[in-house]
């Protein structure tokens, strides 16, 4: 009941859900059946939510040395820092980057290392990611901003069949593995069609490239720097909503997160619940209330890495429980939840307790 | 009654008479600098007190309508993006008025006064903006998606427009109806890939298409020189014929626009038009306008070059019109936005039954998943 009705209830963000239970035999599957009529009932005379979620900040990180509360565009700020002071080739461009970026995400860096290492772009995406898989090519650690995610799809085909397939076809003389893409990502109450996509899933079906969106800033640094460090080009989507409203101790010093690596943020016995970006503060919620008002113990991953993802992980929990839940941004049709899926399916089946539902909005995530 | 002697006394108290006033006027205008081009647009232009009044009407309109719009976002009924056209205002006029409604046109996100020239009504505009289903994308499409007949938006990826302008230009040279397209584009999208394809695509097919650049000083908060390694606009045609002209001045614009219009219609193929115009409001409502350039400036602009006050005072010093015939129809124009404002204020939100619908287009209507398995959600087309 909690879960749904957040769902259709809650403020501009609407997510597209996967597997959920439908189960005859357990009292959880009955009683969302139960309920389901009154999730039906029109909600009342648009409220506007500025949030639909509080964001918790997780505990300072003792193994990384010392910590400053920085919010999640500050920690994007640190992790580009350290690299321009650690890595000579390192270069920042993109739009607006040269004044902080319009998130403040390079704030001081022109003025700290100079004008040939943080420039300003015109406004040409394709061209932003061929120079950058260019310059990554001849050596340098290139980072590029794409404004918006919503903006990456003149640079798409330079990310599918340039950057992606250049190790490959050169038979590993080039490559772009220096080459990162950051791109604020996600819903944002205001952002409308074009300032509000989550592109994720075009690109997981393309080989040679990674995936990556953190949940908050501490997770952010530590994943950023793994995608400047990995030997592939990477995407890294920054949920927009959390650049201000995710504040937390993050360390100062550089430190790497393992890509590929989901976390489970949360044991629980009933329920596997998947998410990335904000829609894991979103389950957080879920569980919760599924704990508090149905009795029904949830267990938490954060995905991380969208390309490679931890099929081991996921596939290990919904062995325990039986039961898969995943929540993102995107549509439903297509979305990345669907390859989990079937991949899950394929891989568990024998331990599934649940009929497989597979239901979110298809329409424009941003509505 | 004393009702029927006061009305009396009003009509009689009307000061001057129609005959008073000169009925047209020809005024110099500033020569186009030019590219490819033998000769240009003429030197001089005929403005008569009929046009000069509905110039000023509408350019007053649209300015006004700006401002309402400014204020409501302010007081958070207008939300999402907005961005304001108040300055550019000669450019909207200019080009309408040197093309005919039958004609096409297709513009990026600063589109409200495009919108308006191009047919529709402030109340659609507003409460478009405001997001209610009086709205002339009835609620769904908000400030930057607005559309009339022939005119196609109202588009927000940058740049993205151009290749479609060139496209609705090949359909009117397909269908031989002798329309022309005039395709609009920033001095921030001038930078982007597929502008170029298109100026290859419409030339080599000499397509009926006009690319008007307004350049307004500034893309978003970068400034021409930072952004552009050329900043003359009209020549990044190369192979297209371009000029350059004053984009402050309503009758530069109009002069310039029928003779692009001309040159597209008699065959030449396409054309490009450089507007140097000036923006008053930032890029969007986030923006406050003034950490990338001095409030001097802006303030410098409003003094000199401001296209409203240029067309008073020609039509005042030329008396082809009062002070008090002018002001009244400032007062109606401010009337309109009220009524308007109003209207998108009160106007109810779209129904949820609309959040699906004109996905696809579809006979049946097709059913879309919402957030469980026992609702479904409608998507008629």
């Amino acid at each position: 009941m909690a879960a749904t009705r957040l769902f259709l209830r809650a403020s501009p963000v609407k997510c597209s859900l996967t597997g959920l239970t439908g189960g005859v035999h357990s009292s959880l599957g009955l009683t969302l059946l139960k309920l389901s009529p009154a999730c039906t009932a029109k909600p009342q005379a648009q409220r506007r939510h500025a949030a639909h979620f509080t964001y918790h900040p997780e505990p300072a990180p003792s193994q990384y040395g010392p910590t400053q509360k920085m919010n999640l565009f500050q920690s994007v700020t640190s992790a580009l820092d350290n690299t321009l002071a650690g890595d000579p080739t390192a270069v920042i461009f993109g739009e607006d980057v040269a004044f902080g970026g319009v998130f403040r995400c390079t704030v001081g860096l022109r003025d700290k290392y100079g004008k040939d290492r943080v420039f300003n772009t015109p406004l040409c995406e394709q061209g932003i990611v061929g120079f950058g898989i260019g310059a990554a090519a001849a050596g340098a650690t290139a980072i590029a901003e794409i404004q918006f995610a919503d903006y990456i799809y003149p640079a798409f085909d330079q990310i599918v069949n340039e950057a992606a397939k250049y190790r490959y076809r050169s038979g590993n003389m080039f490559d772009c593995g220096k080459l990162t893409i950051r791109s604020p990502w996600g819903c944002v109450g205001h952002g409308s069609i074009y300032h509000s996509q989550c592109p994720e899933a075009f690109f997981t079906h393309c080989p040679g490239i990674k995936i990556v969106v953190p949940r908050g800033p501490v997770q952010a640094k530590g994943l950023l720097l793994s995608c400047i460090a990995d030997q592939n080009p990477c995407i890294f989507f920054e949920p927009k909503i959390l650049y201000r409203a995710a504040v937390e101790q993050v360390p100062t010093e550089a430190y790497q997160i393992p890509l590929s690596q989901a976390e489970v943020l949360q044991e629980g016995s009933d329920l596997t619940l998947v998410a990335w970006g904000t829609q894991v503060h979103v389950l957080k919620e879920v569980a919760a209330m599924a704990q508090e008002k149905l009795g029904v113990s949830c267990e938490l991953i954060d995905l991380r890495t969208i390309l490679p993802w931890d099929t081991e992980t996921v596939c290990k929990s919904v062995v325990k429980t039986g039961r898969l839940l995943i929540s993102h941004e995107a549509p439903v049709t297509g979305g990345f939840a669907a390859e989990i899926s079937s991949t899950v399916q394929v891989r568990v089946r024998w331990e599934i307790k649940a009929f497989y539902f597979h239901r979110g909005w298809s329409t424009y995530g941003s509505l | 009654s004393v009702e029927e002697f006061l009305n009396g006394a009003r009509v009689v108290v009307s000061a001057r008479t129609y005959a008073d006033f000169t009925p047209q006027a020809t005024f110099d205008i500033k020569k186009c600098d030019l590219h490819k081009l033998e000769e240009g647009p003429p030197l001089q232009a005929v403005l008569t007190r009929e046009e000069g009044l509905q110039y000023y009407r509408t350019m007053q309109t649209i300015r006004r309508m700006e401002l309402k719009a400014d204020q409501l976002y302010k007081q958070k009924i207008i939300r999402g993006f907005c961005h304001l056209y108040d300055g550019q205002e000669a450019c909207a006029v200019g080009i309408e008025t040197g093309i005919n409604l039958s004609d096409h046109l297709i513009t990026a996100y600063r589109a409200h006064g495009y919108t308006l020239t191009r047919g529709g009504t402030v109340r659609e505009i507003m409460a478009e903006l405001t997001g209610r289903r009086g709205g002339i994308a009835k609620g769904k499409g908000g400030s930057m998606h607005m559309y009339t007949k022939h005119f196609y938006g109202g588009n927000g990826i940058v740049g993205a427009q151009v290749p479609l302008g060139a496209g609705v230009a090949l359909a009117c040279k397909y269908l031989g109806n002798n329309e022309i397209c005039v395709c609009l584009y920033g001095d921030g999208a001038a930078n982007q890939g597929q502008i170029f394809e298109t100026y290859n695509m419409a030339s080599l097919w000499k397509l009926p298409c006009i690319f008007i650049c307004e350049n307004n000083k500034y893309g978003m908060g970068t400034s021409v020189e930072r952004a552009a390694a050329s900043t003359d606009y009209y020549k990044r045609g190369d192979f297209i014929p371009g000029l350059r002209l004053d984009g402050m001045d309503v009758l530069c614009v109009r002069e310039a626009t029928k003779f692009a219009a001309e040159h597209c219609r008699s065959g030449k193929g396409p054309i490009l038009m450089e507007l140097q115009t000036y923006r008053y409001h930032g890029h969007s409502m986030s923006d406050p306008g003034v950490s990338y350039r001095t409030r001097e400036e802006i303030q410098e602009v409003r003094s000199k070059s401001d296209p409203i006050s240029m067309l008073k005072d020609r039509m005042l010093s030329n008396n082809m019109a009062s002070v008090e015939e002018l002001k009244e129809i400032d007062v109606e124009v401010r009337k309109e936005i009220e009524d308007a404002a109003q209207f998108a204020t009160t106007d109810p939100e779209p129904p949820l039954d609309d959040l699906c619908n004109h996905i696809f287009y579809n006979d049946p209507p097709m059913e879309v998943r919402g957030t469980n398995p026992w609702t479904k959600l409608k998507s008629v087309s």
